[in-house]
């Protein structure tokens, strides 16, 4: 099975944001990269899948230079070779899908696997909208998948509100994944070593034909209000959830 | 080069992430080996670094591994269970037959055969280790192994132990570092046939024993290299292992700086955070500055090592310098945690216990002055 991963690298969710100036975009000095944690799932499940079926697993990502780490630690997982779209551009959704969706487009993958959203902007628009581009059936939010190979059949598992709904569909399509779908593995040691001669392969936007009209823009970026001082009542326990319950609806509002 | 370390302390800390600060507080507290974690570091092939590829393993040098090790321990964990599967493996791939190797190296790459128990020191013999009593005596196409040996370190999680014994008497040799000799004992069919091993209990979660050898037959074919000649073979690891447990104490002393730095930056008192005090933020600053020069030399050492080069002097220093810099960060630690430093969840003190035992061993602190005194600098040997 020929599988693409698209793979988004996001800052470090331990990372502590600040808006820089001009209030348009964030500082990205002293940011630690990582990969978006929804598109691990998505890698483990395509190594897992080839680990069964065999085949290929090729990793997508666009971004700048940086973005080369991260495919690299995807090949550390297992991947077996990278495309990186190198990009120095803000790029919203719409561009960024239909760059991903050339480079599936250009070979023929049996399976497009990423992640249910990316934690930076938690838009949830790419893995959609390749499918859409590619014309190819997509389930969201998967949190189990079962690959019948005979049958070019795959069965998905999708989170609702409350409940599971089952989806059974053909393939090529696109799958976006759910935390629990599975527990993304570490690289060993041996696969470090051999994504060093693994092939990443340098894209750029206008040798894919993409255009780069941007749809969205960014107007402004502020930081969340700072949350005011707690405040601890001490004393008598029993005056004190009397006080609680006055403040809880008098001040909070909330009850 | 580089690039290849960033990515093997990336790898490590991906690992050490899945076991965090309480299973290794559990684990102290119950006195138990960290199996999975050590099942984990042997599956993902970092124990094989230094095994050459042709037996498995990822052929990686000295600096490489020390680095291994030192992400383990700067995530918080304790790299001590499990460094010696790396490098006691390093005396039958220098001097064992092509026969030993071909058994043993891939097994040890793959975790199937656990050669992490390394038998020296003795109640008589502790680093004057050429006047160990232990002897192994021929019979029968082999050796009995008679005598005691005590602060053996994973023997109950290991398949083999590596044993310095003494073949021919003291008396009979011209200089006391002939006459001793190395075997690979098989735990397995030694226990219960003439070995016992006593646990020791210590004041960190290390597993340790005292080992009493009463007529141990091994096998002819498990003697390493030429009988007479293992004290040479042991010595040429020593400094592979100063290397690798530099790492280990820099790691240990980088884990002391962040916590120490986090915590004085978040901890408030007299309304400002305890970090704006000079009092408090020079020791650590200064403990930073030991780490790193440490840190250099362990780079220093690794790299010679590496190339071939001589590095006695520098492995020593690497050695001396990381295990003082680690101690200094344990103290700054606790001391700047208040109360807070002795109380397990900071895991503060488990470490200071932990990195405690580098002043001892493999070498204590002592013996590295004083081969500096002798060997560098030409001072009268004082011992």
């Amino acid at each position: 099975m020929k599988i693409l991963v698209m793979v988004k690298q996001v800052p470090d969710t331990a990372t502590r944001i600040r808006v820089a100036e001009g209030n348009a975009s964030i500082v990205t000095d002293g940011i630690k990269w990582v990969i978006n944690p929804y598109d691990e799932f998505a890698i483990e499940e395509a190594l897992r899948i080839k680990e069964r079926l065999g085949g290929e697993v090729v990793v997508v990502s666009a971004g700048p230079q940086r973005v080369e780490e991260a495919i690299r630690q995807t090949l550390a997982m297992g991947a077996d070779r990278g495309v990186h779209i190198k990009t120095d551009e803000a790029l919203d959704s719409h561009v960024v899908a239909q760059a991903l969706a050339a480079v599936a487009r250009a070979e023929n993958f049996d399976l497009i696997l990423t992640g249910k959203q990316a934690v930076d902007d938690d838009a949830a628009q790419v893995g959609p909208l390749v499918a859409v581009f590619l014309d190819v059936p997509q389930v969201t939010v998967v949190l189990k998948l079962e690959v019948d190979a005979e049958h070019q059949r795959l069965v998905a598992e999708r989170e609702l509100e409350g409940s599971i709904e089952v989806v059974e569909l053909p393939y090529p399509a696109v799958i976006t994944a759910q935390r629990g779908l599975n527990e993304p593995r570490y690289p060993t040691l041996p696969n470090i070593m051999k994504a060093k001669k693994k092939e990443v392969r340098v894209e750029s936007l206008q040798a894919l034909g993409i255009v780069p009209n941007v749809k969205v823009r960014t107007v402004s970026l502020s930081e969340p209000p700072e949350r005011p001082a707690a405040k601890i009542l001490t004393g008598d326990p029993v005056a004190a959830a009397h006080q609680l319950v006055e403040l809880l609806h008098a001040e909070a509002k909330v009850i | 080069m580089k690039e290849l370390l960033e990515d093997l302390r990336q790898g490590v800390r991906d690992l050490c992430a899945t076991f965090p600060a309480t299973y290794w507080r559990t684990l102290d507290h119950e006195r138990q080996y960290p199996a999975a974690f050590v099942q984990a570091m042997t599956r993902a092939g970092y124990l094989a670094a230094l095994i050459p590829e042709e037996y498995g393993g990822s052929g990686l040098g000295i600096t490489e591994a020390s680095v291994i090790l030192e992400e383990v321990n700067r995530a918080g964990g304790n790299a001590a269970a499990c460094h010696a599967q790396m490098y006691t493996m390093g005396t039958v791939l220098r001097h064992g037959s092509a026969q030993q190797k071909q058994w043993l190296l891939p097994a040890v790459a793959q975790g199937e055969l656990r050669l992490q128990a390394f038998g020296v020191t003795e109640p008589g013999a502790g680093s004057d280790t050429t006047h160990l009593e232990t002897t192994a005596r021929r019979k029968d196409d082999g050796y009995l192994i008679r005598g005691q040996k005590i602060f053996i370190s994973r023997v109950q999680h290991s398949d083999y132990l590596l044993l310095l014994a003494r073949t021919t008497p003291i008396a009979e040799v011209t200089r006391r570092s002939q006459g001793l000799s190395v075997f690979l004992v098989n735990l397995h069919e030694a226990i219960g046939h003439g070995l016992t091993v006593a646990p020791i209990d210590t004041m960190m979660n290390h597993e340790t024993n005292a080992l009493f050898f009463d007529d141990v037959w091994v096998p002819e074919q498990n003697l390493i290299g030429q009988e007479g000649e293992g004290f040479r073979y042991i010595l040429d690891g020593m400094n592979a292992e100063r290397i690798l447990i530099a790492g280990e104490c820099i790691g240990d002393g980088e884990f002391f700086i962040e916590k120490a730095t986090r915590y004085a930056k978040d901890r408030v008192v007299f309304d400002r955070p305890i970090g704006q005090n000079q009092g408090v933020q020079f020791p650590i600053a200064r403990a930073y500055a030991q780490i790193r020069a440490a840190d250099l030399m362990r780079f220093e050492s690794a790299h010679r090592f590496d190339q071939g080069q001589s590095c006695g002097e520098e492995a020593n220093l690497a050695k001396l310098l990381a295990a003082d810099a680690s101690w200094e960060a344990a103290n700054v630690a606790i001391q700047v945690h208040g109360g807070y430093g002795f109380a397990a969840d900071y895991d503060i003190e488990r470490k200071f216990r932990e990195t405690r035992l580098f002043q001892v061993a493999p070498i204590s602190t002592n013996l590295i002055l004083a081969y500096v005194a002798e060997h560098v600098l030409g001072l009268p040997r004082s011992y």
